[in-house]
């Protein structure tokens, strides 16, 4: 939160009406994105229970698990599931391989409704990736590639400048401030509401109505406890008896009844879903309608080269990612992590001035008007002479550069300049600066290279320059001081050491009617 | 005690620390402290590996604290300051050259390729500059100054150079951290935001750790009130006791106001809370800035003097003995502005970031919850306090709007929990409540 | 799990009096909340929030007031995760000889000599603890718990605690207690939540820890002097995507600390309850078949005399933030604690955008003077840059 941004849905609030926090749009949204809905059951980790998902907003796929506690059903699931998303990303790893250091020229990109759909999107691709091909336990071959691309997705959205994996809730808020707290935008209905409130409706209304369960089903994946209870608990009763039905007659008439009873399970979540699936796709329109900042592009071209090393990678046999990360590539990655948020930084400053006016208030730019220039100025210190032009900026912004500080300005990004000196007297600042590049070859500068008096300028301490990474040991050279270097990585131990849900709990699990004390309205849990 | 006494346990603690690199431990940490010698700890254990004849590198964490530590090794190495016998490196990034001081001690080359410096069997450089080399093994010591501040992440890339270390640091002191923040790492021993000594300790439980005991800066009126609000686990006391410091006046005030009633608190005990009107502010509270600038520029109006151990003659606070301490950058450059204003100016301002490891006679700080409708970790970050409250050898006045302790008691304590992460002690919230209370028996209302 | 069902003492325990005559005239006619570790460890969720605290020492049932003013709250509990719980317990504690201890030994390094197990549901009493004869229970626990060291088993299923909140007594059941012979106890508590990876969700690990913290304190008082209760408490829990359990110790000593300066704070309510007006009541006013007569305008007129502190916070951990909310629109505080800091602590919306935009014919006033210049330069910044767009 900074003042500005504070100041906006301060604004919101009052006006009735989202507003808009960014001039700019920093996010890639795709021509064809793939939107995914999905659902879990309470209380597990990931048993998803339903997915609603599609490129075509008029043709969505409704993927149903007829009971999600039961191992086969959820296996299905997840090759049905495999069949659309591994069917939509070979769509865009289709064609020639791209060389050494190029990319496809395209790459998908997965939309989620919130953050909850990303901790999702994880955890059912930690629960896939590692599954065995063959022996005891097997599961189709496209599950575990499903988890490995689950796995590359959840972790991609973790990257502060990678769009590959964008969240409605988080792309939106990112762009608009509402009249409500940051912890409600986190229900979409209720953002959308303030974004773009339905006809009839004020903000307030709509928001308050995203909040009402039972008019607005939550957008997931979890679901209303009051819809497990009145739904969902009787069909999926309903569907484990008539599998349980024994031989002959009986098996015959319970296929039946479970056919009748997925029917009706079907048609209750497409009810909980469709309404969802509509409002993240109104989130897409939204956001393409921005228009796109200038650095935009150059950011998709690193997911697209980050995408084409996976596909590679996974086409040459690459193992499925570890559980945890091992020292170094701990490091190394918190290395990445701080470098592209440095260079995003930098980049929506100088795409948008909505952002380059916060840092204007936090005193990381300044903006002042040029009182005077001196052209063509010659360093004479060195062998040979080089141009070195001073201006000298007077600004009422608070100055926080030193001496020697390296500055750009967004009207100029190619152009170094360095504070020779800052001065300050009531209340105003002047700041010398020596221009470094940017003008030319030889000691004359190119017309218009080196501002003028009375140009009003921007300057900023945020710079475009690519920091090359830091330099890390390898995975067998970690030292003594973080434990050495970790064992081999094996991934069929993994598998292995994996044991699938107890089925003896899932036996049990509907006999037991403690579920119908479930408290309503006490306290969280 | 005596500060005979004090010599001699610190004596003792430093022996101790120099067997134990004597013996095969692969490695030591210790713990200092403010003020507890931890410079002369790693000059004296800088000057004993290459008395032994070993090849030393000393990682400190910035430029400063290098050029500092250079100096005194090589004043250590060469008393007689001549140019023979042992050398000592100044490895520096090519865009740094290191001040005057350093550059003209004889037995010091400065360079900023390793190979210029093949004759120097004491090299000193920063973290980050170290990273950069690439020679495995190649010491077979290490000390690595102010461990507890510097990140994990830069130990990896460090940690592949020697076979040993000696690590010492302040335990009490600000937190390294990131502006990434993800869950990913939390639990895991090698976390890349942890510090370099708990990463350290967490794979490596056979090494020792030892305590600096005594502390040189601290008055015998602050040590025990730091020492249990912020070093609830590596106790220490004052090297000086009651009657070895005093502050005092050259003149006495016309009239006897506010700021002079807290100025005379702080001289007479150590301590003082100067209480402002309770209310909500921005951080730039005004009132509360010009409170600490008024009380910098009072102290050098009327002529404080400091007597201590240090010279037989009571020596005048200068400007450059005065510090103001804050928790935000924004009401240090107010605080600037406003000394400017009042002709005080050599007054040295600044946020507790950028005060770690530095001392002055007398400090004044603006407290980090002063003027807060609510607290923030940021705000209630134990060592931000402690750094704010252990700079000083005289004296230290807080100056603070009421209502602290109300917002301490509002203060909501549901916080997540991440399994496998060491709890953190001291508590901030503890800490805060503690320095509070304190302060509290030295508060002079502002009027 | 736990199965707080005491009704508790009446007055004298702790508060004054005249206290519990007051606190009790305040609840009306209705039972009192029972407690249990999860209600306790909520207490400390908003100390600074008068409200809150008055209704908690008052024991209302807040949930049912706020869905009678109308605005109820937004939590339940899904069968789903409630079937999961209880399966989960259930599989541990079955065969406790098998995994169980198993885990316990691991974690807590006990030897191979401790094994004993004790159930402290005598046979024939309900396993679900729903019986009235929890006094009886209590003073089993009681026993056995202080028994002389080498008599001590390793392992107590089904204790019962009590615990003294705000001047009343509850009765509290811990999952688990473990005793190790070096003369420690252990809190054990079991939760279904996963942990995968070694990692879970940290609100609901710090939701458990706090609860362990209640359990410690409540079993501290039982043993006195005669054992150490340990800070380290024991989580269980199902590893992965599995059912196989996993343990992992969590050091509560900062939820202790929280717990006991809230629970202080209760005790002093005298001072909140100084500020109450006189003759007000959140009773329902239930008849005999427990229709409400109490009219909700009422309620909430009644309510809104006891000043809250809301912020967005209380959304996820209090049954009446629907109700304060409400109550809070046109704040800067509802929009975010951040938000109000950075407009500079003033309370309303509509004050903010006139000093902003400099609406008022007079000048600021001195108290947000600074307040004022930040946001017009916050303002006259977002008007360039919008500016620019055309």
């Amino acid at each position: 939160m900074t003042t500005l941004t504070s100041l906006a849905r301060i604004e919101a609030a009052d006006q009735g009406r989202a507003q808009l926090i960014r001039a700019v749009r920093h996010v890639h949204v795709s021509d064809r994105p793939l939107v995914v809905i999905p659902l879990q059951l309470a209380g597990e980790p990931c048993a998803p229970l339903a997915a609603m998902i599609g490129d075509d907003r008029s043709a969505p796929r409704l993927l149903v698990v007829a009971n999600p506690l039961n191992r086969e059903d959820r296996f299905r699931f997840a090759a049905e599931l495999a069949g659309v998303v591994l069917g939509y990303i070979g769509r865009h790893a289709a064609g020639p391989e791209p060389a050494e250091k190029e990319a496809y020229p395209d790459a998908p990109q997965l939309v989620l409704p919130n953050a909850g759909g990303v901790t999702f999107t994880r955890l059912l691709g930690r629960s896939t990736r590692f599954r065995p091909t063959a022996g005891p336990g097997a599961v189709p071959a496209a599950v575990p590639a499903l988890g490995c691309w689950l796995t590359y997705f959840a972790e991609r959205a973790q990257h502060p400048a990678s769009s590959l994996l964008l969240t409605a809730t988080g792309a939106l808020s990112a762009h608009w401030a509402t009249g409500q707290s940051a912890a409600e935008d986190q229900n979409l209905a209720a953002l959308l509401g303030w974004i773009s409130p339905p006809p009839g409706l004020t903000s307030r209304q709509a928001a308050l109505l995203a909040e009402d369960p039972a008019r607005c089903p939550p957008a997931g994946p979890a679901t209303d406890p009051a819809f497990d209870r009145d739904v969902l608990v009787e069909l999926y009763k309903a569907i484990k008896e008539s599998r349980a039905a024994g031989a002959g007659e009986a098996a015959v008439e319970g296929a039946a009844t479970e056919r009748r009873v997925l029917v009706l399970l079907e048609r209750e979540l497409r009810l909980v879903l469709e309404p969802t699936w509509r409002l993240v796709w109104q989130s897409v329109d939204l956001l393409r309608a921005l228009p796109a900042g200038g650095h935009v592009a150059q950011r998709w071209t690193s997911d697209r080269k980050s995408f084409t090393g996976y596909a590679r990678y996974l086409r040459d046999g690459g193992f499925p990612q570890a559980k945890r990360d091992a020292a170094v590539d701990a490091a190394r990655r918190l290395a990445r992590l701080e470098g592209e948020q440095e260079q995003l930084d930098a980049q929506m400053a100088f795409d948008d001035p909505l952002v380059m006016a916060e840092h204007l208030m936090t005193g990381r730019a300044f903006e002042g008007v040029v009182v005077q220039a001196e052209p063509h100025r010659l360093d004479q210190s060195g062998k040979r002479a080089k141009l070195r032009p001073w201006i000298t900026l007077e600004t009422a912004d608070e100055v926080t550069a030193e001496p020697g500080a390296e500055l750009r300005s967004p009207a100029r990004p190619g152009q170094k300049a360095a504070v020779i000196e800052t001065a300050t007297l009531n209340g105003r600042t002047r700041v010398t600066l020596e221009l470094q590049s940017g003008m030319g070859r030889g000691l004359a500068p190119a017309p218009g290279s080196v501002p003028e008096r009375e140009d009003v300028l921007c300057y900023t301490t945020l710079t475009l320059e690519f920091q090359p990474p830091p330099g890390f040991p390898a995975r067998e050279d970690t030292p003594w001081t973080h434990g050495g270097p970790p064992p081999e990585y094996v991934p069929a131990d993994q598998a292995v050491a994996e044991p699938w849900d107890g089925s003896a709990w899932e036996d049990g699990a509907w006999e037991d009617t403690a579920w119908e004390e479930a408290v309503q309205g006490g306290e969280p849990s | 005690m005596t500060m005979e006494e004090a010599a001699r346990q610190a004596r003792l603690a430093t022996e101790d620390i120099l067997a134990v690199m004597r013996s095969a431990s692969r490695g030591v940490v210790v713990d200092s402290p403010p003020g507890a010698g931890k410079s002369t700890l790693v000059v004296r254990a800088a000057a004993e590996l290459a008395g032994q004849g070993h090849r030393v590198m000393v990682i400190a964490q910035t430029n400063e604290q290098v050029d500092d530590l250079t100096a005194a090794v090589a004043v250590a190495l060469q008393p007689g300051n001549s140019e023979q016998g042992v050398r000592v490196g100044r490895l520096a990034k090519s865009d740094y050259r290191p001040p005057e001081r350093v550059e003209r001690l004889p037995s010091v080359t400065s360079a900023g390729d390793l190979s210029e410096l093949a004759e120097c069997q004491v090299i000193l450089s920063t973290a980050h500059k170290w990273a950069t080399v690439k020679a495995v093994g190649q010491w077979p010591w290490a000390i690595v100054d102010e461990a507890y501040q510097m990140r994990s992440d830069l130990l990896l890339r460090v940690a592949g150079l020697f076979e040993r270390a000696l690590f010492v640091g302040d335990p009490g002191q600000l937190d390294p951290f990131s502006v990434v923040e993800v869950d990913r790492w939390l639990g895991l021993s090698w976390d890349p935001t942890l510090s370099a000594v708990e990463v350290l300790l967490r794979h490596n439980e056979d090494v020792p750790v030892k305590q600096l005991p005594v502390s040189w800066r601290l008055p015998a009126s602050a040590a025990p009130v730091v020492s249990a609000a912020f070093y609830p686990f590596s106790p220490f006391t004052s090297a000086t006791s009651a009657h070895d410091r005093r502050l005092g006046f050259v003149t006495s005030p016309f009239g006897r106001s506010s700021l002079d009633r807290v100025l005379e608190t702080a001289a007479e005990t150590g301590w003082g809370l100067y209480e402002l009107p309770g209310g909500h502010k921005p951080r730039t509270d005004r009132e509360a800035v010009s409170a600490c600038a008024a009380l910098g520029a009072r102290l050098l109006e009327r002529g404080a003097l400091a007597t201590s151990e240090r010279s037989a003659e009571p020596a005048p606070v200068t400007p450059g003995r005065i510090a103001i301490g804050t928790a935000h950058r924004d009401q240090a450059a107010a605080i600037r502005s406003e000394l400017v204003r009042l002709g005080a100016d050599g007054v040295t301002v600044d946020t507790a970031n950028r005060l770690q490891g530095r001392e002055f006679d007398v400090t004044i700080v603006l407290h980090p919850l002063s003027g807060r409708r609510d607290a923030t970790a940021f705000h209630l970050e134990a060592g931000r306090l402690c750094v704010l409250a252990s700079r000083h050898r005289h004296a230290c006045i807080m100056v603070a709007r009421a209502g602290i302790q109300e917002l301490l008691d509002a203060h909501p304590s549901a916080e997540p929990v991440h399994l496998n992460v060491a709890v953190k002690f001291p508590d901030g919230w503890e800490a805060q409540q503690a320095l509070l209370a304190h302060l509290e028996q030295h508060r002079v209302v502002a009027t | 799990m736990t199965a707080g069902s005491g009704t508790g003492g009446g007055a004298g325990q702790g508060g004054t009096a005249a206290t519990e005559r007051r606190l009790a005239m305040l609840r009306g006619g209705q039972l009192p909340q029972a407690h249990n570790a999860r209600t306790i460890a909520a207490l400390a969720s908003n100390p600074g929030c008068a409200r809150r605290a008055v209704l908690d020492a008052a024991a209302t049932r807040k949930h049912e007031l706020a869905a009678h003013a109308g605005f109820p709250s937004p939590f339940g509990e899904s069968p789903f995760t409630r079937n999961r719980d209880v399966a989960f317990e259930r599989s541990l504690k079955d065969e406790p000889d098998k995994e169980l201890l198993t885990l316990l030994r691991e974690t807590l390094d006990l030897d191979i000599a401790e094994a004993g197990y004790t159930d402290l549901n005598a046979p024939g009493w309900n396993a679900a603890g729903a019986s009235r004869d929890l006094a009886a229970r209590h003073v089993h626990t009681r026993q056995q718990l202080t028994a002389p060291a080498r008599q001590r088993g390793t392992m107590f299923d089904h204790p019962l605690l009590t615990f003294r909140v705000g001047g009343r007594h509850a009765y509290l059941e811990p999952d688990l207690i473990a005793f190790r012979h070096d003369g420690t106890f252990h809190v054990v508590e079991i939760k279904s939540f996963a942990v995968v990876d070694g990692q879970a969700d940290g609100a609901k690990v710090g939701a458990a820890a706090i609860q362990s913290a209640v359990y410690v304190l409540a079993l501290r008082d039982l043993v006195g002097d005669q054992a150490t209760v340990a800070h380290e408490t024991v989580l269980i829990a199902p590893r992965d995507f599995s059912f196989t359990p996993a343990a992992a110790t969590i050091d509560v000593r900062k939820q202790i600390g929280a717990l006991q300066r809230q629970l202080s704070r209760m005790d002093s309510i005298d001072r909140l309850l100084a500020q109450v007006p006189e003759g007000i009541s959140f009773s329902l006013d239930r008849d005999e078949r427990g229709v409400s007569r109490r009219h909700p305008d009422d309620l909430l007129r009644d309510l809104r005399l006891v000043e809250a502190n809301y912020a967005p916070e209380c959304l996820a951990t209090c049954e009446m933030c629907y109700l304060c909310r409400d109550e809070a629109s046109g704040t800067t505080g509802a929009l975010g604690r951040s938000v109000r800091e950075e407009a500079g602590g003033i309370e309303s919306v509509a004050r903010v955008l006139r000093v902003a935009y400099e609406k008022d014919p007079l000048p600021v006033p001195d108290d947000i003077a600074e307040a004022a210049a930040i946001l017009r330069r916050a303002a006259a910044l977002r008007r360039a840059a919008l500016g620019g767009l055309g």
